[in-house]
This record gives structure tokens, C-alpha cells and sequence, in this order.
């Protein structure tokens, strides 16, 4: 068994071998605390900007955790307290100086269970743009709505009826809908809290699909429970395991050679 | 996906220019603002809901406590069996006596060192007519004659406003009930220790006195008759609740009929107060005959209202039990019925009786029903004789002896009013805190 | 016999039967409880049930129709030449109850002897004074025809009460047999005792559909009663509501319109008051009070729910009004002529529904999904944006629905408008002016001096009819739409 060190070392040892790309948001010794709880130990992460990057790991794990504290959405649980430093652009996320608000416009979110808000689409789309007063006039909006919509490969399936109500579509269309939505502020990061847990294999091969393409614009973390997924869409994978980060390297590497047991036996289906 | 790579050529990052986290811009400061503004009404709707409430408790204190004090002329006084003879043997027997209260009167005060003019006209305006008073004890108790008793004298509901503030000294104009130079009268006793505060025990025990004598009110009759209706409401509601919340919830099958019963229940929570009391009017005074004013009639009404609030209370701790005592209880033998009233109603009864409690306070606040079936022009008088007579005599009810005193002209009563609601919110404050501990003690989580 | 010992007569039966039907069923199984269907106390219940259930079925039967037939046969013997000029047979009849009533009295107390109640003459004797000299007073002389319906009906009820007492008694004995008879081991006795107490909880249920036809019925006869009696295009067109005051006049007007105003005018008010402040508190306290303020404040508000409205009357009586009174009143503003007033009953009602409004929206609020909380916090809107623009409606019908409860109770409350709001009906703007409501006019017509046959007093059924429509229409819409909102999100 390693000690905690090394494995810090290690974890940062993969981040940089990748240096080529430059770094988007970096963790250092971040903690989380769920009331007495301690969910989220010593994590130390570097993720590159246009890259997608996979947490992947047990549940309880705290990879949704450590997905939240990316945009402080532990903000709004009242027992959740963050510490350590987590730096975007290299500013810190959680200098009393940052609004989460504006954060959350530059970060924003998709969730495990499509939710799009009980309005028609188009609004679902202009809420986030309409909030942030990102467009001019109505003429603007509509560009922002359609190019969202664009983007969230969505466009040809509902352009006939933007109108209609957003919880009138299917699944898959709801999630890519949420996407488009999260999209639509001009985020620079994207993180996707297991996006395709709750659609069916042929909605998910589309939104994976669509991840791919973000790729090119935008920073990804995905968080999710299927390894093949991870294999498929992601470049980078983190694998975390007891409120540990346990490794983080190169996707291919992680899933033909990882350095830690715990990985093995993780993606060899052992435990989890 | 077509759609999606049509528009990859513009970057995100590439259009918009590096906004740093640290600084605001305007547009977030002003989204802030609102944020703040809109917190503010919140906390600000709170605020204000809870100042209601303090006025709302203030106001009742406030103007209620002196009902439950009053001012009595305190005085040892010693009547001997020649005195007692002496008037009695008189023509204007009351006017003897009060000659020897005047007396024993002048006595005290110069004991007390105290000089004062004053006539008997005085007395009489302070504490009423001493004169029958006197007479009235001493024919009730002959072997006080000869000792000495301390007579607690009630002072007239005009001297009693005085002192507690109801009555301004600029507002007093000379009348036969009282005059000016009576309260300078009445302020010297005061200071010499003859009149003095006392707990007025008349308003919790006494009945309802008349028009006229606000001094003599008390809310005790008509606690009875709220009493007698309660005993009414919570013999018939219980298990007529509890029954058809059984039915509902462990037999009804899935039919209009149930449905119909369903609707009914829900829409007779919500139906006016005053539409039973209409009902009440017609079906049971009307056309069955009952008494008027009865607390039977009120105790009725009272349950027909009450029972959609037990029922749904009842059929919401019934649906707690967990299905799994039900499958246990069937799984040994036992019929629907025998699992029903053997395990599932023992452990919901924590729960109903919670319900039926909190229901019953319910009724015992309700007026309006009782405003139509004769509850409020009634004047409690007297206690009923027995336990049985209590439910068809004639009666008043805490709510209605409220009303009744509210609606009274004279505004000595409005304090009486106050005092009532006191007493009143004191019994709805029992019964929801043993509502609150049996929930609290016996309160199951599966 | 009188009724109450037929009852204890029938409950002494009930109890025999249920130790001799358990003997029976226990020796014929030779004292062995394993032979038996059903345990022994379900075969001596089964005894009783037989015993009293139908013997008290026709027990509350015969009560009830008894006086309905008595009633008509008494009233068909009357000659309709002997109803006094200027009186009517309903009249009449309750003359000759109240003669029978004090001829029982009379009996009971030794003042008669019954055949001299049944027998006696008020050609020959005072029938008045001699009631009367044992309390019981009569309004008006005793004439032959009133005497002799009288006795007519004494001596209908007494051969009823004995012909009951028959009956009954009878009825309960063979229950009592047949019960008895069957109660052997192999009886399924436990099956009988379950049917029953499964009908008698069909009954308990079923008590809601009657009180509900008892309201109907109670405000239907009374109505048409009163629509016979007053145009009902002059009552609900009619803009002036001036009942007179004698109580049998036919002048009196009763026009809907103004007491209508009135409703709504406080309504309106009350709503003004409650919606704004019940819904921030909710809000408030759901969306970002700690869980300390939480659960220190919400059971304060809701104090105020549990206090009677007989106090919100008195604390609008006086202490509100006088309040406004000395700011808008001639002291001050000079809008204002005294303390009774819409805004009074207005503003106190407000303050009475704010934790009906709170506590129902609250439970709204709390009820939509927290994941569309998330998705618009996650798109980087404040919270307030969150509320506003996601929260709310999402949460709409819900709160329409609270809204038109909370409007239902304000428009069928009672005491406070009595109380704070005043007597007079009028069709005005003025908020400080003193008007009057449904509520407020039910109980002053059916509470004063006038006749129950008057269109005065009838009118208050009328007003009854329609609050209770009013009132059903509000909340039927209103639990359809929180209804339909609960589906929504289950």
C-alpha cells in the first residue's frame, strides 16, 4: 500500500506529462465536509482546457462532489463546507471576492436527470442568456437560441416547435436540451454530472456523440458510473475512491495500465 | 450532427474576452442588488407576520388582564345580635344596616388616621348597596353575627375602570353612578389600604350577570356549556371518525361511491362554518325538535364540522402504519378485520388522538354555528342542575359569551370580552401542547 | 313506555344474548374451543348485533315518522272552519302541541289525573290558568277545537308509543331467537360479526354524504320557500338591501347586490394583505431561512391560524378600528366615520389567512423538484432569479389553488365582519366605509325578532344557498388544481 503522498505525487506526475495543453482549472489539497462528514480528502488536479476529462469511481465516491465544488453548487447545501484552493484561469473560486454567480455563467452544469424548467423551449434556451443580459435585442436572442440549440445537436428536432414545452420531449432530447441550456451562456467549462445515467443506449451513443464535438470549444468533466463511457468520450480519467482521489492520468493509459491496485480493480469490475 | 459542427468555427472562449472572477461586473451588481431586495421582502413578510402576532398577544394581555382583578372595599367588620335584631325590626331594614356599615366604615378610617368627607350616597355609588349586601350576609350566615368578618366589597364597574384606566378622571361627569369628588374619595382608600386589588375570582367562577352589572360577569356558566359541548363532539366524532377513516382507509374499494364520499369529506372541510349553523338551525332545532341554545344542539353541529378534520388526520396516521404489520397480521391468520383493529389501529391511535385533540380545539374556538342556534342571546345565568340537564339546558359557550359580551353596549363588558378570550386561548393552549407532547412521545418512525 | 327504558330494555337483552349464544356455541362443541368456527365472543356478539341492530333500526325509523303521521292525522281532523280568522293551521298545530306538551306536564306532575286530561272541557274549565298554575305557559286562550286536536293527538301518541314499544321489543326478542338459535359450532359467526361492523363503518363514512344533503336540503326548502314568498330576479338584481324592521312587512327590500360588494370589497382587501406577506414568508422561510429561523418562526405564523375568529372580531372591534380610526378618521384624514369598516375587517382577515397563505404555499414551494432548482443555479442565476423565474412558476397552479382556498374562507368568514366590518349594506368605493357581507346578514336575519315563515327571516337561507355555492364552486376548482399540481410532480 502507498502512502497518501505518493499518490498526490503521482496524480500530479500525469498532469504533467500532459503539459502541452494549458491548465484550465487546478486543485490543490481540496477538502469537502458534509456536516461532520469528511467527504472529499487532499485533492490535488490539474484539468486542461478542451479536453474532456472522466471522473470516474465508485458510488460515495465523492466525484460528484468534487464536480460541485468545480462551480460551488455545494454552496447551496447548507452543511457542505470546502476547503483548500481550487484555481480557474487562475483565479481562486473561492476568493471572497468571486460571486458564484458569475462562476456558474463561466462553469456551467448538466445533471444526472434531464431537468429542463417548466417552459417552452425556447425559453429553457433564453433563461441563461436572458439572466446574464448576454443578448441586445430579440433579434440577438433568437441567433443565441438557435446557435445553443446548434451546438446541443438538438436543432433539427425541434425547430418546428420552440414553443412547445420543454418537458414534452423525450429523454435523450430533454438531456440534449440541458446541454443546449448550459451551452447557451457561453460557459467555457462544461461539467456533466453522469449526463446519459438516465437515458437509454441509443440517446446516450448521441450525447456522447455531442461531447465529443464540445470538445473542441469547451473544458469537459464528466462524471460517470459506466467505464465504457469514460473510454469512450474522455482523453483524461480520474478515478476516485473512498473521498480519495486514487489516480489521474491519460484515459488509455488508466484502462490498459494503471499504477494503482484500486484502479484495477475498479475497471476489472472487483468492486464498485 | 450536422447542426453541431455548422457553428464550431466560433470559440467560446475565442469571442468573449478573459472576464476576471474577482471583480463584478455592473450587470452582476445590479442582479445582486435585486437578490439582496428580494431577500429583504422575504425576511420582511416574516417580520411583519410575526409583529401581528405580538400585537395580536399584546392587545389581549393588555386589555384582558384586568378582568381577571378587580377593586373591592376591604373592611373588618363586627355585627352584634342586638344590631342585627335592632334592623331587622325596622322599616327600611337596608337602610339600618348600611347606617351600621357607615359606622364601622368611619371606624377603619379613623383607625387608619384617614379624613375624608363623604355621604352615604358615596358608598352606596362606590360598591353598590351596602346596605343588601349586609343583610344578605348576615340572614345567609347567623353565627358570623358577633365575630369579626372581613368583608371583600366589590367597587362599582365604574370605580374599578378608574383605577384600571378604562375611566379617565376628565371624562367623568357628575351622574347618579358616580360623581367627581367620588374618586377623590375613592383615591384616599385607596392610599389608606381600604381599597385595594384583588384576584376576581367572580369572573372565573361566576355566570353571566345581565345587561346591566358588568362587575358581576363571569365566563364560568358558559365554560360549562363549552364543556358539555366538547363531551358531545368527542363522544360522537371519535369513532364516527375513526370508523369511517377505516372503512376509507383499510375496506373502500375503488368505486363512485367511495369517490362520492372522498369529495364530500374534503368540501365539508372547507364549507363555511356558518353553512352548519344554518344546518344546525334547520335539521336539528327546526325539524328534530331540540332544545334551543342547548349544548347538545352546539355539541352536534360542532362534530359534523370537526369530523373532516379527524377524518383526515385519522386516515393520515392509519396510512403510516407500514403495509408490512398488515401482511403480518393477515400472513398468521388473522381476517382483514382482526388485523385492522388488533395491530393497525393501536399503533395509529397516537396519531388520531393527536388529530381528534387538535380537532377539538377547533370546535371549541368555533362561533359562528353557534350565533344561529340560540347560544348567543342566551344569558348563562345559572350551572345547570345535573350532569344530565347540562346537555339539553339552555346554555352559553366560551365563544359565544365572548360575542355576546362584545356585542354588549356597555364598554365595561369589552374588558370581560378580553378576559374571556384569555381564558379561552389559555384551554386551546392546553390542549394543543398535549397534542404536541402525545405526537412528540409516542410519534413512530418506520 | 318511554324510550330511554326500551333501550336499556333492548341493551339488558343484547348483553343476555351474548353470554347465552357464547354458552350455547362452547356446549355444543362440548366446551373444546378448537371445534368452534370462530372464537366463543364472536358467537355471543353475533347475538347481540341480531338483538339490537334492527330493533334500533326500527326504533330511530318509528321516532322519526311517528310525529310526521301523528302530525298529519291531528291537522286532517282539525275542521278547516275552526282555524281562527288571521291564523293559519301550522299555527294551529304548534298551539295544539304546546297544549299536549302541558296536558303531559299536568299529568306528570298529580296536577290531573290522565283521564281528566283526556276527558276535560274548555266549555266547562279554564284549560289556561290551570296549566298555568303548574308553569306552563300558553300564549293564547285554549279554544274547543285546539283542546279537543289535543287530546286527539295525546291519545295518537300514547297508542303509538305502545304499539313502538311492541314492536321494538318484539323485533329484538327474535333477533335475540334466531341469533340464538344458529349459534352452533360450525356457524361462521366471526364472518356475521365482521359484515356488521363493516356496515356500520360504511355508515360512519357515510355520514359525510348526509350532512352534506342535510345542508342542501335545509337551504333548498327554505329557499324556495323564500322565492315563493320575494321575486328572485328582486334578489339577486336588486341593488338596495333594506329589510323592514316589523318583520312582517311586505315592504321590505332585499336586494343581493350591495351585501355581495361587501364580500368581495373584504375579500379583496383581506387577499391584498395575505397573498403578498403569506407568500414571501413562505418563501422566505423555504428558499432561505436557516434551519433554526425555519423552525422557530413557522410554528409562530401558524399561530395565527389556531386562534378562534370570535378574537380576530374582538381584536378588529377594538383594537384595529379604533386604530384606523384615529388615522383616517376625523382626527386625522378625515375618510374614515367609525371603527367598524371594510379596511378593519379587511386587514384583520389579511392577517388571518397570511399563515393559511404561508403554510399551503410553502408546501407548494416545497414540492418542486429540486433538480430545477439546481438547473438554473447551475446556469448561474441568483436565487432570486431561481425563485422567480423557475421556482414560482413551476409552482403556479399550486399557489392559485391556495389563493382561491384562502378566498373561499375569507368570503364564508364570519365573525370578524360581524364584528369589525358593520351593518350597513352599501354599494360604495370607499374602503372606510362601513358595509356589510352575506356572512354578516345570515346572522343578523336568523338571529333578530322576525317570524321563521317571513321573507326576512327566509331571505338568510337564500344568502346560505348562495355562500354555500360560492363557496363549493371556490373550492372544488381550487383542490382540482392543487390536485392536478401534486400529480404533476409524484
Amino acid at each position: 500500500m502507498k502512502t497518501m503522498q505518493t499518490e498526490a505525487a503521482e496524480a500530479r506526475l500525469g498532469a504533467t506529462m500532459n503539459a502541452a495543453k494549458e491548465t484550465k482549472i487546478s486543485a490543490r489539497n481540496v477538502q469537502v465536509y458534509y456536516g461532520d462528514t469528511h467527504a472529499l480528502r487532499d485533492v490535488d488536479v490539474d484539468l486542461e482546457s478542451r479536453t474532456v476529462t472522466a471522473f470516474i469511481g465508485p458510488s460515495g465516491c465523492g466525484k460528484s462532489t468534487f464536480l460541485r465544488c468545480l462551480n460551488r453548487m455545494n454552496d447551496t447545501i447548507d452543511v457542505a463546507r470546502v476547503e483548500g484552493e481550487i484555481k480557474i484561469d487562475g483565479e481562486d473560486i473561492y476568493d471572497k471576492q468571486v460571486d458564484p454567480v458569475q462562476l456558474r455563467a463561466k462553469v456551467g452544469m448538466v445533471f444526472q436527470k434531464p431537468n429542463p424548467f417548466p417552459k417552452s423551449i425556447y425559453d429553457n434556451i433564453a433563461y441563461g442568456p436572458r439572466i446574464h443580459g448576454l443578448a441586445r435585442s430579440k433579434g440577438d436572442l433568437d441567433e443565441i437560441v438557435e446557435r445553443a440549440l446548434r451546438r446541443g445537436a438538438i436543432w433539427e428536432e425541434v425547430k418546428d416547435r420552440l414553443n412547445a414545452p420543454g418537458t414534452g420531449l423525450s429523454g435523450g432530447q430533454q438531456q440534449r436540451l440541458c446541454i443546449a441550456r448550459a451551452v447557451a451562456t457561453e460557459p467555457e467549462v462544461l461539467l456533466m454530472d453522469e449526463p446519459c445515467s438516465a437515458l437509454d443506449p441509443i440517446a446516450t451513443a448521441k450525447v456522447e456523440e455531442l461531447i465529443d464535438e464540445l470538445r473542441e470549444n469547451y473544458t469537459i468533466v464528466i462524471v460517470t458510473h459506466s467505464m465504457q463511457q469514460a473510454a469512450r468520450v474522455s482523453q483524461r480519467t480520474a478515478m476516485f475512491h473512498l473521498g480519495e482521489l486514487v489516480e489521474f492520468g491519460d484515459t488509455k493509459t488508466i484502462f490498459t495500465n494503471p499504477s494503482e491496485k484500486r484502479t484495477q480493480d475498479y475497471i476489472t469490475g472487483r468492486f464498485g | 450532427m450536422t447542426d453541431a459542427t455548422a457553428v464550431t468555427g466560433a470559440s467560446a472562449e475565442a469571442r468573449r474576452p478573459f472576464v476576471s472572477l474577482l471583480a463584478q461586473d455592473d450587470h452582476t451588481k445590479r442582479r445582486n442588488a435585486a437578490e439582496a431586495r428580494f431577500k429583504a421582502y422575504g425576511l420582511g413578510a416574516v417580520i411583519i407576520g410575526l409583529f401581528f402576532l405580538v400585537v395580536l398577544f399584546v392587545s389581549i394581555i393588555a386589555n384582558g388582564l384586568p378582568a381577571f382583578t378587580r377593586m373591592v372595599v376591604q373592611l373588618d367588620f363586627t355585627l352584634t345580635q342586638e344590631q342585627f335584631d335592632d334592623a331587622e325590626s325596622k322599616l327600611l331594614k337596608t337602610g339600618a344596616y348600611q347606617a351600621y356599615f357607615v359606622e364601622g366604615f368611619d371606624k377603619a378610617l379613623s383607625e387608619r388616621g384617614v379624613e375624608v368627607e363623604y355621604d352615604a350616597a358615596a358608598l352606596d355609588r362606590l360598591i353598590g348597596k351596602v346596605g343588601s349586601i349586609m343583610r344578605d350576609f348576615y340572614l345567609a350566615n347567623p353565627d358570623k353575627l358577633g365575630e369579626e368578618v372581613v368583608f371583600d366589597l366589590p367597587t362599582s364597574s365604574r370605580v374599578d375602570g378608574y383605577f384600571n384606566g378604562r375611566l379617565k378622571r376628565e371624562d367623568v361627569s357628575d351622574s347618579r353612578f358616580l360623581q367627581v369628588t367620588d374618586l377623590d374619595l375613592a383615591d384616599e382608600l385607596h392610599e389608606a389600604g381600604i381599597i385595594k386589588s384583588d384576584f376576581n375570582w367572580t369572573f372565573i367562577t361566576g355566570t353571566d350577570s345581565g345587561v346591566d352589572n358588568p362587575g358581576g360577569a363571569g365566563i364560568g356558566a358558559s365554560v360549562i356549556g363549552s364543556f358539555f359541548m366538547m363531551v358531545v363532539v368527542l363522544v360522537l366524532s371519535l369513532p364516527i371518525g375513526v370508523a369511517a377513516s377505516i372503512y376509507l382507509e383499510e375496506f373502500a374499494p375503488k368505486n363512485w361511491f367511495t369517490d362520492l364520499i372522498e369529495v364530500n369529506i374534503s368540501n365539508l372541510a372547507a364549507v363555511p362554518s356558518i353553512v352548519f349553523g344554518i344546518l344546525g338551525l334547520a335539521v336539528f332545532i327546526q325539524f328534530a325538535g331540540l332544545p334551543q341554545s342547548a349544548p347538545l344542539v352546539g355539541g352536534l353541529v360542532l362534530t359534523l364540522m370537526t369530523l373532516p378534520t379527524i377524518i383526515i388526520s385519522t386516515r393520515a396516521s392509519l396510512k403510516a402504519v407500514p403495509p408490512s404489520i398488515r401482511d403480518a397480521a393477515l400472513g398468521v391468520g388473522a381476517s382483514k378485520m382482526q388485523s385492522v383493529f388488533h395491530h393497525v389501529l393501536p399503533l395509529a391511535m397516537p396519531g388520531i388522538l393527536t388529530g381528534t385533540i387538535i380537532g377539538l380545539a377547533q370546535a371549541l374556538g368555533e362561533t359562528a354555528p353557534l350565533l344561529l342556534i340560540g347560544m348567543v342571546g342566551f344569558v348563562a345565568r345559572g350551572y345547570p342542575d345535573n350532569f344530565l340537564t347540562g346537555f339539553t339546558e339552555a346554555n352559553s359557550a366560551m365563544p359565544a359569551q365572548i360575542y355576546t359580551w362584545a356585542a354588549r353596549a356597555d364598554a365595561s363588558f369589552y374588558e370581560k370580552a378580553w378576559g374571556g378570550i384569555i381564558v379561552l386561548l389559555l384551554f386551546l393552549m392546553t390542549m394543543n401542547i398535549i397534542a404536541i407532547i402525545l405526537r412528540r412521545r409516542f410519534e413512530r418512525r418506520w | 313506555m318511554p324510550v330511554h327504558w326500551i333501550v336499556l330494555i333492548v341493551l339488558a337483552l343484547a348483553v343476555i344474548g351474548y353470554v347465552m349464544g357464547r354458552q350455547k356455541a362452547l356446549a355444543s362443541a362440548g366446551g373444546n374451543i378448537r371445534d368452534l368456527h370462530s372464537l366463543p365472543s364472536y358467537y355471543g356478539s353475533s347475538v347481540a348485533i341480531f338483538t339490537m341492530v334492527f330493533s334500533f333500526l326500527v326504533l330511530i325509523v318509528w321516532l322519526i315518522a311517528q310525529p310526521i303521521v301523528i302530525e298529519n292525522q291531528v291537522a286532517g281532523s282539525i275542521p278547516p272552519e275552526a282555524v281562527r280568522e288571521g291564523s293559519t293551521l301550522g299555527l294551529m298545530m304548534s298551539d295544539v302541541r304546546r297544549v299536549a306538551d302541558g296536558l303531559d306536564q299536568a299529568v306528570s306532575q298529580g296536577a290531573m289525573t290522565s283521564e281528566d286530561a283526556a276527558s276535560i272541557r274548555s266549555e266547562f274549565t279554564d284549560v289556561r290558568d290551570r296549566l298555568g298554575a303548574i308553569g306552563v305557559a300558553l300564549g293564547s286562550d285554549v279554544g274547543p277545537a285546539v283542546l279537543r286536536a289535543a287530546q286527539h293527538y295525546r291519545a295518537l301518541n300514547a297508542t303509538g308509543n305502545l304499539f313502538m314499544t311492541i314492536v321494538v321489543l318484539g323485533v329484538a326478542l327474535a333477533g335475540f331467537g334466531f341469533a340464538l338459535m344458529r349459534s352452533h359450532k360450525d356457524f361462521r359467526a366471526r364472518n356475521v360479526v365482521e359484515t356488521t361492523i363493516r356496515y356500520i363503518l360504511i355508515g360512519a363514512a357515510s355520514i359525510a354524504i348526509l350532512t352534506t344533503i342535510g345542508i342542501v336540503l335545509s337551504l333548498i326548502f327554505n329557499t324556495a320557500e323564500f322565492f315563493r314568498l320575494y321575486a328572485w330576479t328582486d334578489f339577486f338584481f336588486g341593488t338596495t338591501w333594506a329589510p323592514s324592521f316589523s318583520g312582517r312587512g311586505g315592504s321590505s327590500e332585499l336586494g343581493f347586490v350591495p351585501l355581495l360588494w361587501g364580500t368581495l370589497y373584504i375579500s379583496l382587501i383581506a387577499l391584498a394583505v395575505s397573498v403578498p406577506i403569506g407568500l414571501f414568508a413562505a418563501i422566505y422561510l423555504s428558499e432561505y431561512a436557516s434551519p433554526r429561523m425555519r423552525s422557530f418562526a413557522k410554528p409562530l405564523i401558524e399561530v395565527l391560524a389556531g386562534i378562534p375568529t370570535i378574537v380576530y372580531g374582538l381584536f378588529a372591534l377594538l383594537t384595529v378600528g379604533p386604530l384606523l380610526l384615529s388615522v383616517f378618521g376625523d382626527g386625522g384624514l378625515g375618510w374614515m366615520k367609525a371603527g367598524t369598516a371594510v379596511m378593519t375587517a379587511g386587514l384583520v382577515m389579511g392577517i388571518m389567512l397570511i399563515p393559511f397563505v404561508s403554510s399551503l404555499s410553502d408546501d407548494i414551494i416545497n414540492a418542486v423538484p429540486q433538480a430545477m432548482r439546481d438547473g438554473s443555479l447551475g446556469l448561474g442565476a441568483t436565487h432570486s432569479e431561481t425563485v422567480r423565474q423557475v421556482v414560482l412558476p413551476a409552482a403556479l397552479p399550486g399557489i392559485v389553488g391556495a389563493i382561491l382556498l384562502a378566498a373561499s374562507r375569507a368570503i364564508g368568514e364570519t365573525m370578524i365582519v360581524v364584528l369589525g366590518a358593520g351593518a350597513a349594506a352599501k354599494l360604495s368605493l370607499n374602503p372606510f366605509e362601513a358595509m356589510t357581507t352575506v356572512t354578516a346578514k345570515i346572522v343578523s336575519q336568523l338571529t333578530g325578532d322576525s317570524d321563521f315563515a317571513s321573507p326576512e327571516a327566509l331571505v338568510a337561507f337564500a344568502l346560505g344557498m348562495t355562500l354555500f355555492i360560492i363557496t363549493l364552486g371556490l373550492n372544488i376548482l381550487a383542490l382540482y388544481i392543487v390536485r392536478k399540481y401534486r400529480e404533476q410532480y409524484e
